[in-house]
């Protein structure tokens, strides 16, 4: 563990600091689908720095995407912008513990069940309230937010995750995750205690989440909860951060990127058999690339993890 | 390590190849770009396939007969982009972006429903398109008007489909074949929220009381229970979706459920709801209605058959249409493309359409039938009353034949 060179850290500035031009070299088209990109490669990292060192599989990454998104529907008219990201963030923090207390102890595959089933519940009980209480199901997001904006907030947002994801891989709680990972038992003859960093890791991947689903809420106008909690959504950021990888930090970003541009190019080209032709791909993916990309080139060149790595050190089983 | 390089620059560039592909055709007959995209798949692809696509697809079968759209001195063809949204708001933003800005579409169609429109307003806004839709339905229809200066939300506000229902109620207290008590159920999503809401309202000033106000999930399919709960019911009303118009529908016939007046949701209107029951669902009240003794619905009628193959929907299929050709009639009067021209001569200017002469100074579609009474497997337009060329309420409605 080489935890003293600041490499990574003025990589990730110097790449974003140059990918925040985009706006001025670019039409909309193209920022659209940058917009869209890099939602998912947020939504893709933060779900890989919880579920890679954990192996908990969640498919709640909607549940706190849609909080988020929620959190504009309901307070983006009332308060100023910086202030709904903080009660977006809160609220996503908030649930995730909640949920992580209930359930970080459960074995990985209950966990799975658990988190499909909390997003049809999380949408069911926004449904209720609408119905019940407010007596009206849609909400208007009328803000005045460009996509210049909406990009440079999710550039922020992104620098800041993998800032966070180098620094939590070298400090002593990323070490434990990894041991935790590898074997949980003997995780606890070590003295760690597994639940608590499980549940530490998982409140910051949501509130990412919940972040995430903020900025992008102002791009829709309307939302209700069949737009907000799209369980597709839980199942898209698993396929791309496996495809990409979790064993590198760049994994869940390569991932995005190549889903985003096949999205593209199937959307666009053959607008009638997306479905068919992107199940195909989700096959090709998962008998070729059962490592994912990062994984693949990783073995290929065959040469000495780089610091960056988040591989683990062992994982005989 | 070389190889897989150059492979993925490969990939990429053939990526780029692909995607500006669209950019280089021939521009000798310099065609009129016109592009959409609406819900192909998904929970909407239904009432997209029902409503939106086939007027679409007659209005350009049509442009194309007269040999194109006639722009100043000369008709141009038609080139025609379409996409799937996919029943996505997200996908429905995208590809609005690559119709404007990829495929520098001329014209921009909107998209089937209300949170789809929703989604893709600003778009249309930014670029000045003109966004006229007759499945957008909203009560902030009216301010979204003025936020959009473009935009036409034929079909109104919610309210405005709910208070018909209340009045023929009120025609059929009148007349004796009802009381003053009635009985509503709603599916809670958007629209039998918004309906009921205003329903409610209307209901209670004239002089109604509501014995019976139930919402169900969207997706139920059972309605023998509630059914059975008022099986007395003399007025009754459900501002439900297909599936449970059909439902409802359904098992009212087989547990023998006979109000003398009884209105269904959206779906009682389409091709399919009478493919269905036939001649049973004779009498019902639904949502939409056209007026059949007008020769020139007829004729739209027929030639929608003749060129798509489908009958269609009694509803908001002869609005959707009856726009396309009031833009057709703004661009052949101004005589360019540019679309805020086109909006501003469909704001002042007065079209000769399937549904008459019509005027869209509101951007709303003034008078079209949101209420009507199935006959003859089309449903009649009855309300509201004074839309020219409304019907006379039919009551009581006659006992489900035997099955």
């Amino acid at each position: 563990m080489n935890t003293t060179t600041l490499r990574p850290y003025l990589a990730i500035l110097a790449a974003a600091g140059l990918l925040a031009f985009t706006p001025l070299l670019v039409d909309s088209f193209w920022l659209t689908l940058a917009i869209g990109t890099l939602n998912y490669m947020i939504l893709a990292t933060a779900w890989g720095q919880f579920s890679g060192p954990t192996r908990y599989v969640s498919l709640a990454s909607v549940v706190f995407f849609g909080i988020g998104a929620y959190t504009v529907a309901v307070l983006g008219e009332v308060l100023p912008w910086p202030l709904v990201l903080l009660v977006a963030l809160l609220t996503g923090m908030g649930m995730a513990l909640l949920v992580g207390l209930a359930t970080l102890r459960l074995a990985g595959i209950y966990f799975v069940i658990f988190t499909f089933g909390l997003s049809e519940m999380v949408r069911q009980m926004v449904t209720w309230y609408e119905v019940n209480i407010t007596q009206s199901m849609g909400r208007y997001v009328f803000l005045d937010i460009s996509q210049e904006t909406i990009f440079w907030q999710l550039l922020g947002l992104l620098t800041l995750v993998l800032l966070g994801a180098v620094a939590l891989h070298r400090s002593r709680l990323g070490f434990a995750l990894r041991v935790i990972g590898g074997n949980e038992p003997m995780a606890r003859h070590f003295g760690l205690e597994p639940t608590r960093a499980k549940l530490g890791l998982f409140v910051a991947s949501s509130a990412v989440m919940a972040l995430a689903g903020a900025i992008m809420a102002p791009r829709w106008t309307y939302i209700d909860p069949a737009i907000a909690f799209n369980a597709t959504l839980s199942f898209q950021v698993v396929i791309m951060a496996m495809l990409g990888g979790m064993s590198r930090l760049w994994g869940p970003l390569l991932g995005a990127l190549l889903m985003s541009i096949l999205f593209e190019i199937l959307g666009s080209h053959f607008p009638q058999a997306f479905a068919l032709l992107l199940g195909l791909v989700f096959i090709v993916i998962v008998y070729l690339l059962p490592n994912g990309l990062s994984g693949r080139l990783s073995q290929l060149l065959a040469r000495p993890a780089p610091d960056l790595s988040l591989k683990e050190p062992h994982h005989e089983r | 390590m070389k190889t897989t390089r150059r492979a993925a620059l490969a990939a990429f560039a053939s990526v780029l190849a692909l995607s500006s592909a669209g950019a280089g055709l021939a521009q000798d007959a310099k065609p009129v770009k016109i592009g959409y995209a609406v819900s192909l798949t998904g929970p909407n692809a239904g009432g997209a396939g029902t409503t939106t696509l086939p007027n679409y697809n007659l209005w350009v079968h049509e442009l194309n007969e007269k040999g194109g759209l006639l722009v100043g001195a000369e008709r141009r063809p038609v080139e025609v982009i379409a996409y799937d949204d996919r029943s996505n708001s997200e996908e429905a933003v995208k590809a609005v972006e690559r119709l404007i800005n990829q495929d520098k579409v001329d014209i921009l169609l909107a998209p089937w429903g209300t949170a789809m429109n929703l989604a893709v307003g600003p778009l249309f806004d930014k670029g000045n398109y003109i966004q006229m839709m007759a499945t957008g339905i909203t009560d902030r229809a009216p301010e979204l008007t003025k936020r959009w200066p473009n935009s036409f939300w034929l079909s109104g506000t919610a309210a405005s489909w709910a208070e018909p229902v209340v009045e023929l109620m009120d025609e059929a207290r009148k007349a004796g074949h009802i009381g003053d008590e009635v009985t509503m159920i709603s599916v809670a999503d958007a629209f039998g929220i918004d309906l009921a809401k205003a329903a409610r309202k209307a209901f209670a000033a004239a002089g109604f009381t509501l014995t019976y106000d139930k919402t169900y999930p969207v997706g139920t399919q059972d309605f023998s229970a509630i059914l059975t709960e008022i099986k007395d019911a003399k007025a009754f009303a459900s501002f439900s979706y297909p599936p449970d118009t059909v439902a409802i529908t359904e098992s009212a016939q087989l547990q023998g459920f006979n109000p003398a007046v009884m209105y269904v949701g959206i779906g009682g209107a389409f091709p399919m709801f009478t493919a269905k029951f036939g001649a049973s669902a004779e009498g019902l009240l639904t949502h939409g209605g056209l007026d059949m003794s007008d020769e020139k619905t007829l004729a739209y009628i027929a030639r929608h058959k003749e060129v798509t193959g489908k009958t269609p929907d009694s509803a908001g299929s002869i609005v959707t249409y009856a726009g396309l050709q009031a833009m057709e009639q703004a661009i052949e009067r101004v005589g360019s493309l540019d679309n805020t021209a086109i909006a501003n001569e469909m704001k002042s200017g007065k079209f000769d359409t399937v549904l008459g002469e019509i005027s869209l100074a509101t951007q709303m579609m003034p008078s079209i039938f949101k209420a009507g009474q199935i006959r003859d497997g089309m449903v009649v337009g009855l309300g509201p009353r004074d839309v020219p060329g409304a019907g006379a309420l039919v009551a009581p409605k006659q006992p489900w034949p035997a099955r």
